[in-house]
């Protein structure tokens, strides 16, 4: 394991997250603080499946390792439910304080719209994920050692960068899903939101069979992306706009 | 240290501040646990802020009265001063153009928000360097005098518990939980702060979330990171 390793699989795993946060939200600090608040939302929703999971190891016997694979799947499982908890519960907050801050505020209307908020809480999920997926394994690729002494994949660091940015984008298009469904009152998004989250997570379980797991993986992402591109208010237009330069119709020459 | 003392860019003297006492925060570990253990004594200091601020009698809380009274700015090398303006109790423009009768300004639309931290002393060297305070003035004669101030003993103590994290364990998913309770605990603290408009304690909600943070990640969050990273299982 070499400082190429460490490196690649660090630009891999963080890189589209950090151009996102610099090109998108360093500038604006109410992003930053959402954004902030959305990963410690993460976190705790990561500390009480922790604590379920631990409590269960616990009470059951240590030495019976398909036992304890099987909690920890059920762990992986309630955590991706969890999740989705917290999630909802940060749109009720953030709901709650956007209304109080346009009531002070001296701008017509609120300072972030419901889309910005969905998007910068579903970017600060993932990017709390992806860091907690991927920082431990990042600093053991420094140290001296040889992956696939015991019959383990070579392709470990490379698979886990991987799947790390595509879990962190999938979180930022799920925020986005998610937050649009709770504002139209469409519950069905919210369960289908839950039900991808799980399936990726189940995916992950067929590691280290990587052809299993990672192209499926990226097929969800390509399909949320589309989803969440639709559904935040871009359409065809836009994207022809896009490619062609121009501005739209719209816009009053000032 | 010219922008400090007398009048430069606020980007250059934030950023010098952060440069000095930032590093400050592992060099609490270098004493020897059995002569100061981190974790107990950042508990003990936070306790000691709420004291020292919030009773009527309290040193610090003293010091933040007598310096509206005095109407003189707290000594610049002890705070940092953010450019950040509060959407809260935005000055009114008509009230700023009046003729600056000083009594008359600081009654009429100076926010008192404070916040103050614990005194870092050490007996040897009475260093006076851990009076912390912070507080949002609406006055806009200096880029400094607007935005939240806040004591850089408070920095001290965030980098001691974050460096406590990072150096022991060897693990970082901790070293990540607590630094973003550190930030949570901040951001609860000035949210206080715009509510109550006066001299708060900085340390106590902040070391309480890192120090939560630190132990429960510690024991329950990392071993099952752990398992999950040696399965690849993701989450």
């Amino acid at each position: 394991m070499t400082a190429a390793v460490f490196f690649g699989c660090a630009f891999i795993a963080f890189g589209p997250a950090f151009s996102l946060f610099i090109f998108t939200i360093a500038k604006d600090p109410l992003r930053v603080i959402i954004l902030i608040a959305g990963a410690f939302f993460w976190l705790v929703s990561l500390l009480l499946s922790s604590l379920v999971w631990f409590i269960a190891t616990k009470a059951t016997n240590a030495q019976d390792l398909t036992l304890q694979k099987d909690l920890l799947i059920f762990g992986c499982m309630f955590s991706v439910i969890l999740q989705e908890v917290f999630r909802f519960a940060y749109y009720r907050l953030l709901r709650k304080a956007n209304e109080g801050l346009a009531a002070i505020s001296e701008e017509d209307g609120p300072p972030l719209s419901v889309r910005e908020m969905a998007y910068v809480s579903g970017l600060g999920f993932g990017i709390m994920s992806g860091a907690f997926s991927m920082i431990n394994t990042l600093s053991d690729s420094l140290g001296p050692g040889t992956v696939g002494l015991f019959g383990d994949s070579q392709y470990y660091f490379i698979t886990s960068g991987v799947t790390s940015i595509a879990l962190t984008l999938l979180h930022t298009f799920w925020g986005v899903v998610f937050f649009e469904g709770c504002e139209r009152k469409r519950w069905w998004v919210i369960a289908v939101v839950l039900c991808l989250h799980l399936m990726v997570t189940s995916l992950s379980l067929l590691n280290p069979f990587y052809v299993g797991s990672v192209p499926p993986v990226y097929a969800i992402m390509l399909l949320m992306a589309v989803w969440a591109f639709f559904s935040s208010g871009g359409s065809l237009h836009n994207i022809t706009l896009l490619w062609t330069c121009r501005k739209s119709n719209t816009e009053t020459s000032s | 240290m010219i922008c400090i003392h007398w009048k430069g860019p606020l980007q250059l003297q934030q950023a010098y501040l952060i440069a000095i006492f930032g590093p400050h925060g592992p060099d609490v570990h270098q004493v020897p646990a059995r002569v100061v253990r981190p974790g107990s004594s950042l508990g003990a200091i936070s306790v000691d802020d709420l004291v020292a601020v919030l009773c009527p009698k309290g040193p610090l809380r003293m010091l933040v009265e007598t310096a509206q009274e005095r109407n003189e700015p707290i000594f610049p090398a002890l705070i940092y001063s953010s450019a950040m303006i509060w959407m809260v109790g935005m000055a009114n423009p008509a009230i700023n153009a009046e003729p600056t009768n000083e009594e008359t300004d600081e009654e009429a639309h100076q926010s008192e928000g404070s916040a103050l931290a614990g005194d870092w002393a050490e007996p040897e060297t009475q260093v006076s360097s851990g009076m912390n305070r912070s507080y949002s003035t609406e006055d806009d004669l200096d880029e400094e005098d607007r935005g939240v101030k806040l004591g850089l003993g408070d920095f001290i103590f965030y980098s001691v518990l974050v460096g406590k994290a990072a150096t022991t364990g060897g693990d970082w998913n901790t070293t990540l939980a607590c630094f973003v309770a550190i930030l949570i605990g901040l951001c609860l603290t000035l949210l206080l702060l715009a509510i109550f408009k006066k001299a708060l304690p900085a340390l106590p909600i902040s070391i309480t979330f890192g120090l939560v943070f630190y132990f429960s990640t510690d024991n329950l969050v990392r071993p099952f990171m752990d398992n999950l990273a040696a399965h690849q299982f993701y989450i």
